[in-house]
């Protein structure tokens, strides 16, 4: 009797073992394959703006309120219009810094005179929630100097991000950490 | 640098194309006054630093959870460290990263040529599962913060039927195979879409995922830790890995008296109960129905692969690629111009309609040779799941379903037997 006891005992062992030898087999074999597709540094979402139609998602599809992409000026690019497309509502009757001309629901674009004929215009991180209306008008009528980009220092770096789930043309990719932007006057 | 190579290549060729493309519409001004051009500010990410940090206090807190769980036997102290998990993982680094979700990034860079994961995500992925199959499910008892949340909101514990119970139990399974499915044919992550808590983690998020989460909280007052019972995908993975740990919380500190006082200590049903009544049936007779079970296996498995592979393309609209094509093709058929916002996408993009139908195509095949293997797991765990179901071990004493214990500790008060340490 036992001896018999025994022998179940050591079946149950030798089960008990090899199973945890077969269990633990991917535990070794899964990092060994991707021993070399690691990534030390990591990795962050960014838009390609290049890529970017403007659809307005990025505001209302982030998990963050405001959303963590927001508009971004690349002033080498800029025409410095009087006539902004990016900054004046269309059909705005007068070339003015009023509310009632401007494209930007926040009021987050303001607008300075440089010389004649130029003006400049910067964007309060803090204002804009990345509606991209003005990245549209810019890109529609100007030399599209205006662009989406992520902020990294918002951004919660979500495994799967939301807007670039609903993204209509694929705009937004990971990259890696070191590189972090993807502006248009790079 | 070398590995940065490929990628300042990339950019210097964005800068081609812009040079070829730029909407030069109004040329750059040449101040007179000497303006300079402003130069914008680019707030970095968050330093890698961090991300290792993360990994040691994963560490730290699994080692902790190990000792007040199998050493100490310190319910109190487990519920500490639900605290300290929550507070951490959960509320200070808002859910992302965690171990749970960790299974897509892994199955993504298994299958994808493209995708490096990140090494922390990586040790997430890793080190939950060494302690489990050293230690049992500590992971779940007071380090995921997913656990923890459910584990201080489950106030008042419910004991819901065993059939119940074994039915739901099955889908975890179900949903781990569909979300490695989808993680590595590049099409989604659905664990992370459908994570309940990190809505309240951030306390910012859609409505939707907010009323997701509060009703299973709502639900777990009663049945304790739904989400990591009939849902938690990564469960699944620490139950099979748990079932051959080395070592693994005891209910009791010596040995067990069969009082039978911890019978109804546990609210998710992982106290296996010792055989004071033996079974009358023929040893024969069961080990003749164990062999029938165990040759039906491999008919699940068969069956799951057939069925899944079957369901192939219709699952394959999780990928937007594939849903865009169908959305051409249905305005093709139709004549009804879509009005949706990839279509006009698409449009702009200049892709031609063959590119995108081979895309269409390419990612079906992929779901269409992964799935199978999604089916035979699905089919291989349904028939070991129903083999356990006829087998029947002798036990003399009260002890933890090794599988199903979160070794969260509710059961040490019941025990009357004390030992002093």
């Amino acid at each position: 009797m036992n001896t018999e006891k025994n022998k179940y005992q050591s079946r149950r062992d030798f089960v008990r073992i090899a199973g945890k030898i077969i269990v633990a087999m991917p535990l070794v074999i899964i990092p060994a394959l991707l021993v070399k597709k690691t990534n030390v540094k990591g990795y962050v979402w960014q838009i390609d703006p290049h890529k970017c139609t403007q659809c307005g998602q990025c505001k209302t599809n982030c998990v963050l309120t405001p959303s963590a992409s927001k508009c971004m000026h690349a002033f080498r690019m800029c025409g410095y219009c009087d006539l902004c497309g990016g900054y004046l509502r269309q059909g705005a009757k007068t070339i003015s810094t009023g509310a009632e001309n401007q494209l930007c629901p926040t009021g987050a674009i303001t607008r300075k005179f440089v010389e004649e004929p130029y003006f400049e215009y910067t964007i309060n991180r803090d204002l804009c929630d990345g509606c991209a209306k003005c990245v549209k008008g810019c890109g529609d009528f100007g030399n599209g100097s205006l662009h989406m980009q992520i902020q990294q220092d918002i951004c919660v770096n979500c495994n799967d991000c939301s807007i670039a789930r609903t993204c209509p043309s694929n705009a937004i990719s990971r990259i890696p950490a070191s590189i972090a932007y993807l502006p248009k006057d790079k | 640098m070398k590995k940065a190579l490929p990628y300042i290549i990339f950019i210097l060729l964005l800068g081609w194309h812009l040079a070829i493309f730029a909407q030069d519409r109004f040329p750059r001004p040449e101040f007179e006054t000497g303006h300079v051009y402003p130069t914008n500010q680019y707030a970095s990410p968050r330093a890698p630093v961090w991300e290792y940090i993360d990994v040691a206090v994963l560490i730290g807190s699994l080692i902790v959870t190990t000792w007040l769980a199998l050493k100490k036997r310190s319910r109190r102290g487990l519920i500490w460290m639900s605290v300290f998990s929550l507070a951490y993982f959960g509320f200070y680094r808002e859910g992302c990263i965690c171990a749970v979700g960790s299974v897509q990034n892994v199955s993504l860079a298994l299958f994808n040529t493209g995708y490096s994961i990140p090494l922390s995500a990586l040790l997430f992925f890793t080190i939950p599962l060494l302690f489990s199959l050293a230690y049992g499910r500590v992971f779940c008892a007071g380090v995921c913060p997913l656990g923890a949340i459910q584990e201080l909101s489950g106030i008042k514990p419910v004991k819901i039927p065993k059939y119940v119970e074994l039915f739901l139990a099955f889908v975890p399974f179900i949903y781990l195979a569909l979300a490695i499915l989808f993680a590595s044919t590049k099409s989604q992550f659905l664990i992370c879409r459908y994570d309940p808590f990190v809505g309240i983690f951030r306390l910012d998020a859609p409505y939707t995922m907010v009323i997701f989460g509060a009703l299973l909280l709502l639900a777990g007052i009663f049945v304790n830790r739904p989400y990591c019972r009939f849902l938690c995908p990564y469960g699944v993975l620490l139950n099979i890995f748990s079932r051959f740990a080395g070592k693994h919380l005891t209910i009791t500190p010596a040995e067990c008296t069969n009082c039978r006082l911890c019978e109804h200590a546990c609210p998710y049903d992982a106290i296996l109960p010792s055989d004071t009544v033996q079974s009358k049936e023929e040893p024969t007779k069961s080990r003749k129905r164990f062999l029938l079970y165990f040759l039906f296996v491999p008919v699940f498995a068969v069956a799951g692969a057939f069925l899944l592979y079957n369901l192939a393309p219709s699952l394959s609209a999780v990928n937007s690629t594939v849903r865009l094509a169908r959305e051409i093709k249905t305005e093709q058929k139709t004549g009804i111009e879509s009005d949706l916002k990839t279509v006009a996408a698409y449009k702009e993009s200049g892709k031609t309609e063959a590119e995108l139908f081979a895309e269409e195509e390419s990612v079906i095949k992929r779901f269409q040779s992964g799935a199978p293997w999604a089916g035979i797991f699905l089919g291989i765990s349904f028939g070991i799941g129903m083999i356990s179901l006829s087998i029947k071990t002798k036990r003399s004493e009260y002890k933890p379903h090794q599988g199903k214990c979160y070794s969260c500790g509710r059961c040490f008060k019941y025990c009357p037997i004390k030992v002093k340490v």
